[in-house]
């Protein structure tokens, strides 16, 4: 599925959009991590919590919960949230 | 894995006219809120030539150049928005990798709340014969070692999951405003498996197996009033340094003074009760001196009533010991002689181990300054930089 990469991981991903595989948003992260290693832990913590200031969409919707189910045709949008000021 | 992609932001400012290899006595390494950057000079120190922003953007707590190769230096990152990460260059800051796997704690069962590293805050090389070992002190606090230059990390010691240290860690209230920090790893040079930490809050700590085991080093340190000295979580040392000339010597800038330690005693005598009344003995760094256990240097700050952290009445000095704390000597000689509220914060401030010393020290409000007479005269080589975080030294081989 396509995943929208926001600004501030473009150094592991070299593109805006990218392409990952998984059935749920946590296997989606994981295969961005086989594809970009070091992305994961920019993103999701050491307790499989989600960064304070890192949002996650799906379909444009937001989604707080990382074993939501995906379909190969969902739509994924990793953001930093509007937390800087 | 982010890679040599930082590259592009590291602008070379080149401020002296003298070639690249003139400039390789000494390198000094700064650690900023949105970047890192690197000085190198001469002996003579006279003409510094930049180097950076590395890793713009980036919150660089610590940059730390191994003296056991002159080439890999480790930096310490995160940013506003993601997770923390290393930084390791192995050829003298050209080019950077990213830790494949940088200090993270253990994962917990689920249900179960684990603690999460929020940034890597502390790095420090080990012995000449235990190539490639490093620790790291984390916030909240947590011990870390890697036996591979710095490329994967892996909790250290008890001390991470062990319940009465924990305890003494306390919560993120009872750190410092950016969080609770584990940090001044110190490592005796005579043999590696004796080795001492701090922690902001929660005291010193020493082991003498490897870090199997570590018991609290506290003795005669003060603590807030009202509060009981017995209770590692109450003792806040700001910085701890080990004197390479004598490493049975400790110096200490604490919350509540500066202190002197003599092993094998597990005595701390407050030396900084031999300061100016009017200046106090509150700070953040302490710097020792590379071959002579007599000499230390502080930068006071004032510690009165809502604890500005600037120096005191607007005015910075160095106050420098010759005789182990038993008298000290104002340098300010360059330094701004009146509304300067500077602050600098504990990894800030090193030396040199040329001869003469050369000292150097970063604020808050970005000018990074050095003396080449240890502490004596004064004069600012950077300004403008970013909030400074940590300035280190070495030399590049």
């Amino acid at each position: 599925m396509k995943v929208l990469i926001p600004s501030a991981l473009l150094s592991y991903t070299g593109q805006r959009y990218v392409q990952a595989h998984g059935r749920s948003l946590l296997a989606v992260i994981d295969d961005l991590e086989r594809q970009y290693s070091g992305i994961r832990f920019r993103i999701i913590d050491e307790q499989n919590g989600m960064r304070p200031h890192v949002r996650f969409f799906v379909n444009g919707e937001q989604v707080f919960d990382l074993g939501r189910r995906l379909q190969p045709a969902d739509e994924v949008a990793i953001v930093q949230a509007l937390s800087g000021g | 894995m982010a890679t040599g992609k930082n590259k592009p932001n590291a602008a070379r400012n080149t401020v002296s006219a003298r070639g690249k290899r003139a400039h390789r006595a000494v390198t000094i390494l700064v650690g900023t809120r949105k970047g890192a950057w690197l000085y190198h000079a001469d002996a003579a120190r006279g003409d510094w030539r930049s180097d950076g922003p590395h890793f713009l953007g980036h919150i660089i707590n610590h940059v730390v150049l191994d003296p056991r190769d002159g080439k890999t230096i480790l930096a310490a990152a995160k940013t506003g928005h993601l997770g923390p990460t290393l930084f390791r260059s192995v050829d003298g800051g050209r080019s950077w990798k990213e830790a494949a796997q940088p200090p993270a704690f253990a994962p917990t069962a689920r249900g179960q709340a684990g603690r999460v590293v929020d940034h890597t805050f502390w790095l420090t090389p080990v012995h000449s014969n235990q190539a490639d070992v490093w620790y790291a002190g984390t916030s909240p606090q947590g011990l870390f070692r890697s036996q591979d230059g710095g490329v994967s990390w892996t909790p250290f010691s008890c001390i991470n999951d062990d319940a009465q240290y924990r305890r003494w860690m306390g919560s993120a209230q009872d750190g410092t405003p950016d969080g609770p920090k584990l940090h001044s790893i110190l490592i005796d040079p005579r043999d590696p498996d004796h080795l001492y930490f701090a922690m902001s809050g929660g005291g010193v700590h020493e082991s003498v197996d490897g870090g199997r085991s570590f018991t609290p080093l506290l003795d005669g340190l003060d603590v807030v009033e009202g509060f009981d000295a017995a209770q590692p979580t109450f003792h806040d040392p700001h910085c701890v340094r080990l004197c390479p000339s004598n490493p049975d010597r400790l110096y200490q800038q604490n919350h509540c003074g500066i202190y002197r330690l003599d092993r094998p005693a597990r005595q701390w005598h407050r030396i900084g009760q031999r300061m100016p009344k009017r200046t106090g003995d509150i700070g953040f760094p302490m710097v020792v001196h590379p071959r002579d256990a007599d000499l230390a240097w502080v930068f006071p700050m004032d510690g009165t009533q809502v604890w500005p952290r600037t120096s005191p009445a607007g005015q910075p000095a160095v106050y420098a010991t010759r005789n182990g704390g038993q008298t000290w000597q104002r340098y300010d000689s360059g330094l701004p002689q009146r509304q300067a509220w500077w602050t600098v914060k504990r990894q800030a401030m090193s030396a040199d181990a040329l001869e003469p010393v050369g000292l150097y020290f970063g604020t808050t409000s970005g000018e990074l300054w050095m003396s080449a007479d240890e502490g004596r005269t004064w004069r600012c080589i950077a300004q403008h930089l970013p909030e400074i975080y940590s300035v280190e030294t070495g030399v590049l081989a």
